[in-house]
């Protein structure tokens, strides 16, 4: 942890990607920083960098030009092992389209998650607790009786709950969403939204990407980017 | 643990799966099936010849033959890595059977039976004589007479499913048997201005099937010093074409052939002051595989074009599982951008693939085996079916000198196709496993968000 209390802090951070013979400029240099139990909504029109700022902030994509650090230390110094190990433990990501792997049952793809962070060996020690754990989360949002269902057998909610509780297993510092909600009706994408709310009184720090202002609203801070650069917040 | 429990069930849920164990089990099948019936084939033809030709042949292709061969004999015996020795005479002369009055001209054998059933498979061979095969040129209506013993496809003849038809009781046939007699130095026995023919009747006493097909249509065996006296071997210092010798267990052939070899050379420098000496020229000391290489050599070669060929279905094998895992993993690049946006490494994308690579191969190979096990268990009985339903047969039992397609593989040939089905299967998949460990999650995530 910072002095300053942020957790993840952006300088300067600049991305471009080829489209055709030219490059597409998306970010152009964004300063940011987020802080310790921050709900944090990004929001901006349709290519303005949201996805690509958020993919970044968790280690999934490099800038072209400027530094990302989590608390204080740059991840472009980190290697391989470091950055799939800082993927695993410290973020949490939740897709629009929920990404669940479909060969797999519920309580599966929650384990995802510490079975990547254990080895066999680890797992075998620590699967119990594991196991304990996802089924708590499961239980919390209401998933108990889904748990040996297969993705395709739930519904969108069920679906995105159930990345939200593979996002939450291995206890991250922060939990990166990408339009969380944008694949749902208003009522269960509201559900959805008061999960969020609930991760964030316990002092969860989140970074939502959406571009609707009555999801953002719910935010403590909302960033408003346009044109590749932070507009407000 | 993703990396053990994701290859099971990508490899149950993947339809694509069948597809890849369907290309491996076929051509498990094929390469179990094609070397068992083909090495059967090789090695009954190559243990056939050697049951018939023993270890080791000290021989000359002339017709003269050479002489001493008795006392080189007293030598062989002596040794302790020699098991038995049986002198031979091959030549060639017309046999003509006396009740049908028809003519050929075939190949003669000499043998003494008391010592070539001891050095060669010929007891086991024999028909009427099976239990006391010493006896084998003593027809059984009268022993005292002069016996022959004929191949087996020169007399009896063969149902549809290669059985012979063999007579119940010993038939009383003659045969008049000619041969032109040769002088030590090779030129014909004359009698005043004429050449001189050696002719002398031969009672059927048996009838011998060696299992080479050749042999069996071709020979006549007589005993070796009537042959002998025939050939004009006896003129002189006694002569003959060959000596046949058994090595006992434990000495290895290409060692003591070699011992056998030294032997002669020896022998050869002691009897340098021998009249007959200039007939020691043309003699050799050479293994049962050496002296068969013109018929053993074609059906080893046959072998390795069969390896090759079969190199080429492993190649294809290779190039099938490469396609099908290109396709899969295109079909899995959601989940393998999911698992990277967890923690997953590439190292440990690469485990998942490729130990579902593995599980394909095995899976594979099992039902190819078990496939191919079913079907050898069954081929010869599947050949009668078909013979009876259809007329086909694989091979025609009357033409070829087959009883039962060969179909017991062993153990070690399902085995090693089993491992290079496995490995196959790695090499095939190990370039779409590199491509899925390099995937970039955010593209891949991002595409299939669109």
């Amino acid at each position: 942890m910072t002095e300053n209390n942020n957790i993840l802090t952006c300088q300067r951070i600049f991305k471009s990607y080829p489209m055709g013979a030219v490059r597409l400029e998306v970010l152009k240099g964004i300063d940011l920083n987020i802080g310790i139990g921050e709900f944090v909504a990004v929001k901006g029109a349709s290519g303005s960098g949201k996805s690509t700022l958020l993919h970044i902030l968790g280690a999934l994509d490099k800038p072209d030009k400027g530094d990302v650090f989590f608390e204080g230390k740059r991840l472009s110094a980190f290697n391989g092992k470091k950055i799939n190990e800082f993927r695993n433990r410290k973020i949490g990501f939740v897709f629009q389209f929920y990404h669940l792997l479909d060969e797999l049952t519920v309580l599966q793809n929650v384990l995802l998650a510490p079975m990547v962070r254990f080895g066999a060996i680890g797992w075998l020690l620590g699967s119990a607790k594991a196991k304990k754990n996802a089924l708590r989360l499961l239980e919390e949002l209401g998933l108990s009786e889904r748990i040996e269902h297969k993705p395709y057998q739930l519904s969108g909610g069920e679906r995105q709950r159930v990345a939200i509780a593979r996002a939450l297993i291995n206890e991250p510092d922060v939990i990166l969403a990408d339009e969380p909600t944008g694949n749902l009706d208003s009522e269960t994408g509201n559900d959805i939204l008061k999960v969020f709310e609930k991760l964030h009184s316990t002092g969860q720090t989140i970074v939502m990407v959406t571009h609707d202002d009555r999801i953002a609203q719910k935010a403590s801070r909302i960033i408003r980017l346009a044109d590749g650069k932070i507009a407000s917040g | 643990m993703y990396d053990v429990i994701l290859p099971f069930k990508l490899f149950k849920s993947s339809r694509l799966t069948i597809l890849a164990v369907l290309a491996v089990a076929v051509s498990v099948f094929i390469v179990i099936v094609v070397m068992t019936v083909m090495n059967g084939l090789t090695v009954d033809f190559i243990n056939k010849n050697h049951g018939f030709y023993s270890d080791c042949i000290v021989s000359t292709d002339s017709l003269v033959g050479f002489g001493h061969y008795d006392e080189f004999i007293t030598t062989l015996w002596s040794r302790d890595f020699v098991e038995s020795v049986s002198p031979v005479i091959n030549t060639f002369g017309l046999v003509k059977s006396e009740s049908s009055g028809r003519n050929a001209a075939l190949s003669l054998m000499g043998i003494v039976p008391e010592s070539h059933i001891k050095t060669t498979d010929f007891a086991q061979s024999l028909y009427y004589h099976k239990d006391n095969p010493s006896f084998a040129f003593a027809p059984s209506y009268n022993p005292q007479l002069s016996g022959c013993v004929i191949g087996v496809d020169l007399l009896v003849e063969r149902d549809q499913w290669g059985r012979y038809i063999q007579w119940p009781y010993l038939p009383r046939w003659s045969y008049g048997i000619t041969c032109f007699p040769l002088t030590p130095k090779g030129t014909l026995v004359k009698t005043g201005i004429s050449v001189s023919a050696n002719t002398k009747t031969f009672y059927y006493s048996d009838n011998s099937n060696s299992g080479l097909a050749k042999i069996d249509s071709t020979m006549v065996y007589l005993p070796f010093e009537q042959l002998q006296s025939l050939t004009g071997m006896d003129i002189g210092q006694k002569r003959t074409s060959a000596i046949f010798i058994k090595f006992k267990d434990g000495f290895g052939i290409d060692k003591s052939v070699e011992k056998t070899a030294d032997l002669w050379k020896e022998f050869v420098g002691q009897k340098s002051d021998s009249a007959v000496a200039s007939l020691f020229k043309n003699v050799n000391v050479q293994d049962f595989r050496s002296y068969r290489r013109e018929t053993i050599a074609p059906m080893e070669k046959e072998q390795a074009m069969l390896l090759l060929l079969f190199l080429l279905v492993g190649l294809i094998t290779v190039f099938i599982i490469f396609v099908i895992f290109y396709m899969i993993v295109g079909a899995k690049n959601r989940d393998i951008g999911i698992l990277k946006s967890i923690g997953a490494s590439g190292f440990g994308i690469t485990r998942v693939f490729l130990r579902y690579a593995v599980l394909t191969g095995l899976v594979g190979a099992v039902v190819g085996i078990a496939c191919a096990l079913i079907f050898l268990d069954n081929v010869n009985s599947l050949e009668n079916w078909l013979y009876v339903k259809f007329g086909f047969q694989m091979w025609n039992r009357e033409i070829y000198a087959i009883g039962e397609i060969p179909n017991r593989p062993g153990v070690a040939l399902p085995l090693e196709v089993a491992a290079a089905a496995i490995a196959a299967c790695l090499f095939g998949a190990m370039l779409p496993t590199i491509k899925a460990a390099r995937q970039n999650c955010v593209d891949v995530l991002r595409v299939n968000q669109i």
